[in-house]
């Protein structure tokens, strides 16, 4: 096995890069994927609460890079799926605790005996966001339907083109197709219009995905979540399947039915 | 002699500064003497470094990233062969590796600075934070995004959607104009005025601007070209 190296990043904070990580991570290891989801937000750590492994850290990444202790002891072994493993980050450390290098060096020892690292990046385009894509094979840019993280992941891509790793993929999260409608959010086709590249997928707004990141239990894994099946989707294009967007408009009528409940509540 | 040691050339988003043989100091300085000369020119810009063979530690590369930010410069990556710099650099989460190519015209551009008869062309999307400074004219094809700047000494072509913000004319030619498939940067420079793209409706023109006594006024092409 040669592992592949996916970061996902985005410039602007609070888009949903770690909730990505996690369940992206979760989504390829059901499918048989070994997964490793590596936490480059050094002092900012959020990845182990999403993944609800939060009690299980004994050893972190700025261990492992700083000799404390092996590797393998700093990957946690997820709680619901075989094959997916989180490495933390410190928290009491910050971002020069590691370097390009080091994260290089890090990603290699693991690439034998893994088929994905998922690298969450850390918001902003300085030190923790230069390691984060120093070891990337691929870089998949996340972005709201809303202008200014727009602009950052304008920004972003414009950074890994220059970085020569190529021309990254586009996630656009918590797309409301009921606000596209009402020409109140920005569209996917206008994200893309500006943004230029690729479309990988597109995650319908859903509460559920709070819900569960709060409870620590990936969206991914929940069957009758849009959101999940989005994230699922998402999985198997990564895997090179070929599967369609998904419709968000009739879907599975879950947006019609929230229309009709705002609809009824106007007047 | 020391300014032959030193070769300077535009390369894809930045300037690249050659530092051919003699002792690191005593370039590095001659360096910095030479941005000092040129000020105008090196403001604002991404520079990448090519060391050559020399072996540069961290504190050597540190010093040399600190002196450029003292003049609003930014080091983006360190070229070398050597190991040891190569690694030092990446300690620095300096870049070791850029892409050197860069339309022929933006090296010309160096030599003629001030006379903008040369025009650079650039087949790609200018995305927010890129910024093409150009002495002469500025022909794109592809979008310039908001937040990506260009500036010309000439005019500003953009064989697509331009967002961004414009300067044309900027060193004075009030004759300067700016065209574009989709005219609605966030903010256009003709010579010495400013100007905002009004809101639009309905489907997007290629349209021309250029100052009307003393005013930034966008028309229609396909008006214009009747005139």
């Amino acid at each position: 096995m040669s592992a592949k190296v996916l970061t996902i990043t985005s410039g602007k904070g609070g888009v949903g890069k770690t909730t990505a990580t996690a369940n992206i991570g979760a989504a390829l290891a059901k499918r048989g994927q070994k997964v490793a989801c590596i936490d480059a937000d050094i002092g900012l750590r959020n990845l182990d609460v999403v993944m609800g492994l939060e009690n299980r850290i004994v050893y972190d990444l700025v261990d492992a890079v700083e000799g404390r202790c092996r590797l393998n002891q700093a990957m946690i072994k997820d709680k619901y799926i075989p094959g997916l493993y989180l490495i933390p980050s410190a928290q009491t450390r910050d971002k020069t605790a590691v370097s390009p290098s080091d994260m290089i060096r890090l990603c290699n020892e693991l690439r034998s005996d893994l088929d994905w690292i998922l690298i969450d990046s850390p918001a902003g385009i300085e030190r923790g966001f230069k390691n984060a894509i120093a070891p990337a094979d691929e870089v998949l840019v996340i972005t709201n339907p809303e202008v200014s993280a727009v602009r950052d992941a304008d920004r972003i891509i414009g950074i890994v083109e220059a970085e020569e790793k190529g021309s990254p993929r586009l996630l656009l999260n918590r797309l409301n197709p009921e606000m596209v409608k009402q020409n109140n959010m920005l569209s996917a086709d206008d994200v893309v219009d500006l943004l230029a590249i690729h479309l990988l997928g597109i995650i319908p707004e859903d509460k559920a995905v709070l819900i569960s990141t709060n409870k620590g239990t990936p969206i991914a894994l929940n069957e009758k979540s849009l959101a999940g099946q989005a994230y699922r989707n998402i999985a198997q294009r990564l895997l090179g399947e070929d599967v369609p967007l998904l419709d968000l408009d009739k879907g599975s009528g879950f947006f019609n039915r929230i229309s009709s409940v705002f609809g009824s509540g106007e007047k | 002699m020391q300014a032959q040691e030193i070769e300077v050339k535009g390369i894809k988003n930045g300037i690249l500064v050659e530092v051919k043989n003699g002792d690191w100091k005593t370039q590095e300085k001659a360096v910095l003497q030479h941005i000092d000369q040129n000020q105008g020119f090196f403001e604002g810009a991404r520079l990448v470094v090519d060391v050559g063979n020399r072996a540069l530690k961290s504190p050597d590369l540190a010093s040399l990233r600190n002196a450029l930010s003292d003049r609003e410069i930014k080091l983006w990556a360190v070229l070398s062969t050597s190991l040891v710099t190569e690694r030092a650099s990446q300690d620095l989460g300096l870049a070791i590796k850029v892409d050197q190519s860069m339309p022929e015209p933006e090296e010309d551009s160096i030599n003629s600075l001030l006379e903008g008869d040369e025009a650079v062309f650039l087949k790609r999307t200018l995305r927010s934070g890129h910024k093409v400074k150009h002495p002469g004219h500025i022909v794109v094809l592809g979008d310039v995004n908001p937040g990506a700047e260009l500036v010309a000494g000439g005019n500003i072509i953009v064989w697509g959607k331009l967002r961004g913000m414009v300067h044309a004319g900027a060193m004075g030619d009030t004759e300067a104009v700016v065209c574009s498939l989709d005219l609605s940067p966030t903010q256009i420079r003709i010579a010495d005025k400013i100007s905002v793209s009004p809101p639009k409706k309905g489907k997007a023109r290629p349209e021309i601007a250029q100052l009307e006594d003393g005013q930034v006024t966008a028309r229609d092409w396909s008006k214009f070209t009747k005139e």
